[in-house]
């Protein structure tokens, strides 16, 4: 049992003065550090957790979220704290200003209490390679927590916060929620502004929350939606509320024939088929639905990932911020120093292939390649849409694996996420959700819908929750 | 088979203004090749009258006013985070 109500719940109690913001705040800090063993935060917001807290104790108690604490994966910029997007390279970075997602929480009365734990730059699948230590899995220690978002993911299921904001670029918000066994959301590309949040690549980058609930899911995201003049990339919202969570009737749901196939665990197979079951029980038809390129998309994926990752980072030049050679004569050597010193080996990796497949004689091969078989994965999922409301499968292929078991093989990293990519190459919302168990380690399903159907995706989400109590 | 060498890799890393050890060079040069093996297999793929997709949202020319707007960020805070700092600008070393 979860030591928090449901958001809306703290909420209410707060405004009706039952609960203390100030007392939910040190609720979950204590949580914070009785768990640190497990590694999943990096710093604490700890005074100005309480400060915030006790102007909301003290003042008016406005706000859909008014004293709910939540934790902000570290490559968000929160006004005052360390960002150090996991890597040593923005160790010791305050951020000077903040992202559009903590400032349109805390207009709400949410509170920020920690930063949570990732791949150094969100380069992973396991929070391994983090510059700050790996994040354990809340069910067993020896293993992962997934990544990129692993210590959000961790947070939530450890019960720090009632929710945790992350970024999921190839499935980084999917996947741990899978492996730890919380809602994962990614939203619809461009729907939730990236405005200070460290930047992965542009084109796929979206960020979201992760819960316990769906509803809780629902309420967060209904907060940070919208339009942000501070990122053009930004799409209309759905002019009604997320949270209306009301169940559609008729319903095609559509089982992806690509991911139940080979190199599937069994066990994980056999909780997606009764999920399915179960949705099929409650009245919705279910087809098979074949998309013949999605075995390719992990092939665009580390094509256009990397290239995007190249050119994102070369922003890291120890000149403005960030870390820096104090021994570099010229300028460039500064660059050079300051970038081999601060970034780690899977960033490198990155950088190296971007700049590979964008180099002049290789650019059309690789990048321009990558991005036509994107557009007929697009066309796939398109034309998918018209038979079916929405898809179904699996998150990933396997539970979570064992800490060092992928280690110096970047080619198993990468498999990790060969069931997550696709939803961000297209754009399409997608949302794992905790249905079971394997061995004693949590089984995320994975539901899919066309662009802009996050509010449909999210009550289909909300039925199947049910279903698998 | 696409194959990095110790060169390409050091070539690479040259462009991106990147220093590599000289066992990160090794590593690379087999780990980056096993990766572009890996996207070898986009290279048959029938991609007839398709155009590359760089973006998802269809948005177009986004534009706002050409005016300046205060968000209240004090530029001594800004500079907090740079490495050297002279008479409120940023220090570089020798370009030449």
């Amino acid at each position: 049992m979860s030591q928090w109500l449901p958001i809306e719940e703290i909420a209410e109690k707060v405004r009706s003065g039952e609960l203390k913001a100030v007392d939910l705040v040190n609720m979950a800090l204590k949580t914070i550090e009785d768990k640190n063993e497990y590694n999943a935060i990096i710093s604490t917001t700890k005074d100005r957790a309480l400060q915030r807290a006790q102007q909301i104790d003290s003042g008016e108690k406005k706000g859909r979220l008014v004293g709910v604490p939540f934790i902000a994966k570290d490559n968000f910029l929160a006004f005052g704290a360390e960002t150090t997007a996991g890597s040593n390279m923005l160790k010791g970075f305050v951020a000077p200003y903040q992202a559009t997602a903590i400032e349109k929480l805390e207009a709400e009365g949410a509170i920020c209490v920690a930063k949570a734990n990732l791949d150094a730059f969100a380069h992973g699948s396991s929070t391994e390679n983090s510059d700050f230590g790996v994040t354990h899995n809340p069910y067993d220690k020896t293993r992962v927590a997934g990544g990129s978002s692993g210590g959000s993911a961790a947070a939530v299921v450890l019960d720090m916060a009632p929710f945790a904001l992350g970024s999921d670029t190839g499935g980084s918000i999917r996947l741990p929620a899978s492996f730890c066994g919380c809602v994962g959301y990614k939203p619809t590309y461009g729907l939730v502004s990236r405005s200070g949040v460290v930047a992965m690549a542009s084109s796929l980058d979206v960020i979201g929350p992760l819960a316990r609930t769906v509803e809780d899911t629902a309420l967060i995201l209904d907060v940070l939606a919208g339009r942000d003049e501070l990122d053009s990339t930004t799409i209309d919202r759905d002019p009604e509320s997320y949270t209306i969570l009301a169940p559609a009737k008729n319903l095609k749901i559509g089982v992806i024939k690509e991911y139940m196939g080979e190199g599937l665990d069994d066990g994980v197979k056999n909780q997606i088929e009764v999920s399915i079951a179960k949705l099929r029980n409650s009245g919705a038809e279910i087809i098979e639905i074949s998309l013949p390129s999605l075995p390719l998309s992990l092939a665009v994926y580390y094509i256009i990932c990397p290239a995007e990752v190249s050119s994102n980072l070369s922003r890291y030049d120890g000149v403005r911020y960030g870390h820096t050679d104090k021994s570099a004569k010229t300028v460039e050597e500064n660059y050079i120093k300051s970038r081999g010193q601060g970034f780690g080996a899977e960033n490198k990796r990155r950088i190296i292939i971007g700049t590979h497949v964008l180099s002049s004689g290789y650019y059309d091969a690789y990048y321009k390649t990558a991005q036509t078989v994107r557009t007929k994965l697009i066309n796939e999922f398109n034309e998918a849409f018209k038979t079916v409301d929405f898809l179904i499968g699996p998150v990933t292929p396997n539970t979570a694996f064992e800490i060092g078991s992928h280690h110096n093989e970047p080619m198993l990293d990468y498999l990790t996420d060969i069931m997550t990519v696709a939803a961000n190459l297209v754009g399409i919302p997608a949302i794992s959700l905790p249905i079971g168990s394997v061995n004693g380690l949590p089984v995320g399903l994975q539901l899919m819908g066309k662009q802009h159907s996050d509010r449909q995706l999210l009550a289909l989400a909300k039925q199947t929750e049910e279903l698998s109590k | 088979m696409a194959q990095l060498t110790r060169d390409d890799i050091i070539r690479l890393a040259s462009l991106a203004r990147l220093d590599l050890s000289d066992e990160e060079i090794t590593h690379f040069s087999v780990e980056l090749s096993k990766i572009l093996d890996y996207v070898e297999q986009l290279q048959g793929v029938d991609v007839t009258g398709l155009e590359p997709t760089s973006q998802v949202t269809g948005l177009l020319n986004v534009q706002r006013d050409d005016e300046i707007k205060s968000y209240g960020y004090d530029p001594i805070v800004l500079l907090e985070n740079v490495p050297e700092v002279e008479d409120n600008q940023i220090k570089v070393r020798r370009v030449l």
